[in-house]
């Protein structure tokens, strides 16, 4: 089924139009020797109904979390998403529009996006925030290339918990550039307070704190302002969940100078990874220096509200060399679902679903702690919807064995270099009874 | 004028709600006092009700593909398939987590290892990576793949890439980003490259040659034998931008013609819906011997199926995304390609140049026409005669297209035509659309000599008139002011 509308006959009559006689006279600029001789190597083509067949043989070879009891986080999060958002999100007139280059026929776009602006913006406490980045790992290295942008220095440290896919997404990007990436130690689960003050002086750029960290811990906000801003110069970007801005301290009162975060939570599904969506919020005195699309209120000719993409002199298909980033595409329907998600969420539902989460994990990690060969790999450290659990036996082996239960039981650490460690993260959604069990299953293993 | 959601705000209205809480153990216990929020954020409280009037009110602003014509050229906006959004849905993959057990996800990385073994066929190239999410991320993936060859033979020197003044800007922007300083290329008056011109620019210095294929003007550069002798001679390679795919699958593989590197726009080519903007997918195809440079990881097939195959880590770039790639985008690629088979796809590219050509052949007579060869997928006319005759401006000539149920052709661009208006039509349009469009095409060109005031004032029929995009930079207004 190719979803072409022209028939043969139709063909010919528009080639006779066009003056040609054949489609290889249409193509005679291809040379000859450059084409292809055969048809392509692809299976031949399936009906829409063997498509479909075959894709839930596909789907069957797949376990997915809504079956299994997944404490499953580490950057991606199975948060409750209501209904209306896909409902929305499915709607053609937002589905298959383009980037709104044409204000007046892409007004619903530019609102939304102008609305989810907004709301990133009260979230974080920032004051202005664009259109979205790919994922939150480049939306923290767009934000250290635009503070190497404003104060023209090429230092930037990272803390050593920050999620280490993103610190290898970051450093391909910062790379080009010349950006030197410190890397500042933890201690105890956050990052080393003291280390980051003897590691700060005039040459550092930037700071990064992801906080909750990637091991789910708060990290010691309070205390950053000071130290990073010892160095005026020196911009502080807070890497955030979005969630968990409903309840926790929002990066601007703590003294970030740029917030950016993974969006995912915020009413998309997880889709083993992808699409997932960066949100990007800073000072308006950095609005020009800032990657990505931007759209702003303005008026239209009979003075009426309307909206436009706005600053794109910024934007590589004006400045191109000199852009501010190569971003073109970014992730607008997926903001369009958080949008709707918070729109629907609102003032009170947020604040219910980030509480819920957080009781709900602390409730699970002070059971896990209470296992035998269990215990709480940073116990002094405060932390949100996701937490640590150092084990005795190999996480490997409560992985594997779990999954005969269909608990995934969380994120082995191991790959991130981290023995007997499982990374165990809870959401609203987990009852009690589902928590139980997995409780359950962790003593049953331990006391084989 | 819309209200935004948050003016629907009524305290105490409620859009869900969430079950009771079965743990309710106060948070002042479990979080220290001095990281919990003071003050609530100011979302909006309003009922589904509210929510569902809202955007369905907003989305009746929008223009989309289903509604009409949407001929922005280089963007590539045809009918996305229904059949693809039933299929991704399915909860087997919505909500597959990225560290589940490889075990659980064998259907998925099925998926996605049958995608980059179709994607590298129809490109002629050895391996593909299905990593990036975007065609300009593609294009990092492949400038970094670039470095990373150099790197590797010891060529500090080379420094630049050389670009023609036709690409799209995501090209300059993207070496930059990767660390090359820019050449550019001039057009000859063919609208190729420039040979001559090109053999001045070429020395050691040459890490690559960044080359769109057709070129944003809508030809087939025909000399790429010659310019890939040319860069290969001083070891630079060649990145094919693979925006403009859907004129030569099936007739022609980059990877077998010359070109070492190439990304993929599977929102373009492979039917992925655009979203108003992404999300998007941007798989990059290499040669041989890039293969190891590609990201990590690949998706491979071993003896107990298939896994994340993180092998050549060691050499690889690195990583380009948190995780794997836009998974639910490429699965809507893979359902397409499945569903055209080799005909299909060929019968795509056909089509896509037959109705591009018919288009032209209608306007020709109303739009002056630089290049006036047969085009690709696509072509450009330009508003030059309209502009000089009767001062109407290209801006004016898209406005007024709007108000026939149009979408606008892509404006000022290439920068290399003054005027410019970039027709793609892709190939889902019937006869029919391309006719009605090329009527009220001919109809404006009519209307720009009978009555140049109704074009200067157009639109005048869209939810908004036309938009002051000046006032938009100069009044930066960039969220809704809260009430407290």
């Amino acid at each position: 089924m190719p979803y072409i509308s022209n028939t043969d006959a139709e063909r010919r009559e528009m080639l006779g139009r066009i003056g040609v006689s054949s489609f290889e006279e249409l193509i005679a600029s291809i040379p000859e020797k450059l084409r292809l001789k055969q048809p392509l190597a692809l299976d031949e083509p399936l009906s829409e109904l063997e498509i479909t067949r075959l894709i839930n043989e596909r789907v069957s070879g797949n376990f997915c979390a809504q079956s299994a009891n997944s404490f499953l986080g580490a950057g991606v999060y199975d948060h409750f998403i209501p209904a209306a958002v896909d409902t929305i999100v499915s709607r053609p007139e937002f589905f298959t529009a383009y980037t709104p280059y044409q204000a007046e026929v892409s007004q619903g776009t530019l609102q939304f996006i102008y609305e989810y602006q907004t709301m990133i913006c009260e979230l974080t406490g920032m004051e202005i925030a664009n259109a979205s980045m790919y994922d939150g790992a480049s939306a923290i290295a767009e934000a250290i290339l635009m503070a190497a942008r404003k104060n023209k220095l090429l230092k930037a440290i990272l803390p050593a918990t920050l999620h280490p896919e993103y610190v290898k997404v970051i450093s391909i990007y910062t790379e080009g550039i010349g950006v030197e990436l410190l890397t500042c130690p933890a201690k105890d689960g956050v990052l080393d307070i003291a280390a980051l003050r003897g590691m700060m002086d005039e040459s550092v750029g930037s700071v990064v704190v992801q906080t909750p960290n990637f091991y789910g811990n708060i990290e010691p906000v309070q205390a950053l302002d000071g130290i990073v801003h010892s160095n005026p110069k020196c911009l502080l970007i807070a890497a955030v969940d979005p969630i968990s801005l409903a309840i926790l301290t929002p990066p601007a009162v703590y003294g970030a100078d740029i917030a950016v975060g993974e969006g995912q939570a915020l009413g998309n599904s997880m889709y083993m990874g992808g699409p997932l969506f960066g949100f990007f919020a800073t000072k308006l005195d950095m609005a020009r220096m800032m990657p990505g699309r931007i759209v702003g209120g303005t008026l239209d000719k009979e003075g009426k509200r309307a909206y436009a993409l706005t600053l794109q002199a910024r934007e590589q298909h004006i400045r191109r060399a000199k852009a501010t980033s190569n971003i073109c595409s970014n992730q607008s329907l997926c903001t369009l679902a958080a949008t709707v998600y918070l729109s629907l969420m609102g003032r009170e539902c947020l604040v219910e679903a980030a509480t819920q989460s957080a009781q709900k994990a602390h409730y699970l990690a002070s059971e896990l702690a209470k296992v035998p060969g269990c215990g709480l790999a940073y116990p002094s450290a405060p932390f949100f919807k996701e937490f640590v659990l150092k084990t005795k036996l190999p996480a490997e082996r409560i992985i594997s064995e779990m999954l005969d239960q269909s608990i995934y039981p969380g994120v082995d650490l191991q790959r991130f270099g981290h023995q007997n460690e499982l990374l165990i993260a809870v959401t609203e959604k987990k009852t009690k009874a589902r928590i139980d069990e997995f409780v359950a299953a962790m003593r049953e293993l331990n006391h084989e | 004028m819309s209200k935004t959601i948050f003016e629907y705000s009524v305290k105490g209205r409620r859009g869900v709600t969430l079950p009771a809480r079965e743990i309710d153990t106060p948070l002042e216990s479990l979080i220290p006092a001095e990281n919990l929020r003071q003050k609530k954020a100011r979302l909006p409280e309003v009922s589904e009700l509210d929510v569902m009037r809202h955007y369905i009110a907003l989305s009746h602003k929008n223009h989309f593909i289903e509604k009409g014509l949407y001929p922005l050229g280089s963007c590539t906006m045809k009918y996305n398939p229904k059949l693809h959004e039933s299929l991704i849905r399915h909860s087997g993959f919505n909500n597959l987590h990225p560290y589940q057990p490889e075990g659980t996800l064998q259907g998925s990385l099925e998926i996605l290892y049958e995608l980059q073994s179709a994607l590298a066929e129809i490109s002629g190239m050895s391996q593909v990576t299905l990593q990036p999410v975007a065609g300009a991320q593609g294009e990092f993936t492949g400038i970094k793949i670039v470095a990373a060859y150099h790197k590797a033979k010891g060529n500090q020197h080379k420094t630049r890439i050389i670009i023609p003044d036709s690409a799209h800007g995501t090209n300059p922007a993207t070496c930059s980003l990767v660390g090359y300083e820019v050449v550019e290329l001039k057009s000859d008056a063919r609208g190729r490259c420039d040979i001559q011109h090109l053999k001045s620019l070429v020395d050691d210095r040459t890490a690559g040659f960044m080359l769109t294929n057709p070129n944003t003007l809508g030809l087939f550069e025909d000399q790429i034998e010659e310019i890939a002798s040319i860069i290969h001679a001083v070891d630079g390679l060649i990145y094919m931008d693979g925006a403009n795919l859907n004129a030569i699958m099936g007739i022609v593989q980059p990877g077998k013609i010359g070109f070492d590197v190439m990304h993929f726009n599977l929102h373009k080519t492979f039917t992925t819906p655009h979203g108003g903007g992404g999300p998007g997918s941007g798989p990059v195809g290499v040669v041989e011997k890039l293969v190891p440079y590609l990201p990590v990881p690949l998706v491979a097939k071993g003896g107990d199926g298939y896994f994340l195959d993180y092998a050549h880590a060691a050499s690889s770039i690195g990583k380009v995304h948190s995780f794997y790639g836009n998974f639910a985008v490429n699965l809507r690629a893979y359902v397409y390609i499945k569903m055209l088979g080799p005909q299909g796809i060929r019968r795509v590219s056909e089509n896509a140049v037959i109705n591009a050509n018919y288009l032209k052949a209608l306007l020709k007579d109303y739009y002056h026409i630089q290049y006036p060869e047969h085009c690709m997928h696509e072509f450009v006319a330009d508003g030059q005669w309209q502009k000089k005759e009767f001062g109407i401006s290209t801006l004016d000539i898209a406005k007024r297209l709007l108000d026939k149920g149009f979408h606008a052709p892509t404006i000022y661009f290439p920068l290399i035509v003054p005027e410019a208006l970039m027709v793609e039509p892709t190939e889902t349009e019937s006869k029919e659309s391309l006719d009605s469009f090329a009527d009220a095409m001919i109809g404006i060109a009519r209307e720009c000599r009978e009555n140049p005031e109704l074009l200067h004032e157009a639109p005048l029929t869209t939810p908004v008139r036309r938009v002051d995009d000046v006032r938009a930079v100069k009044v930066l207004d960039p969220l809704f002011p809260l009430p407290d």
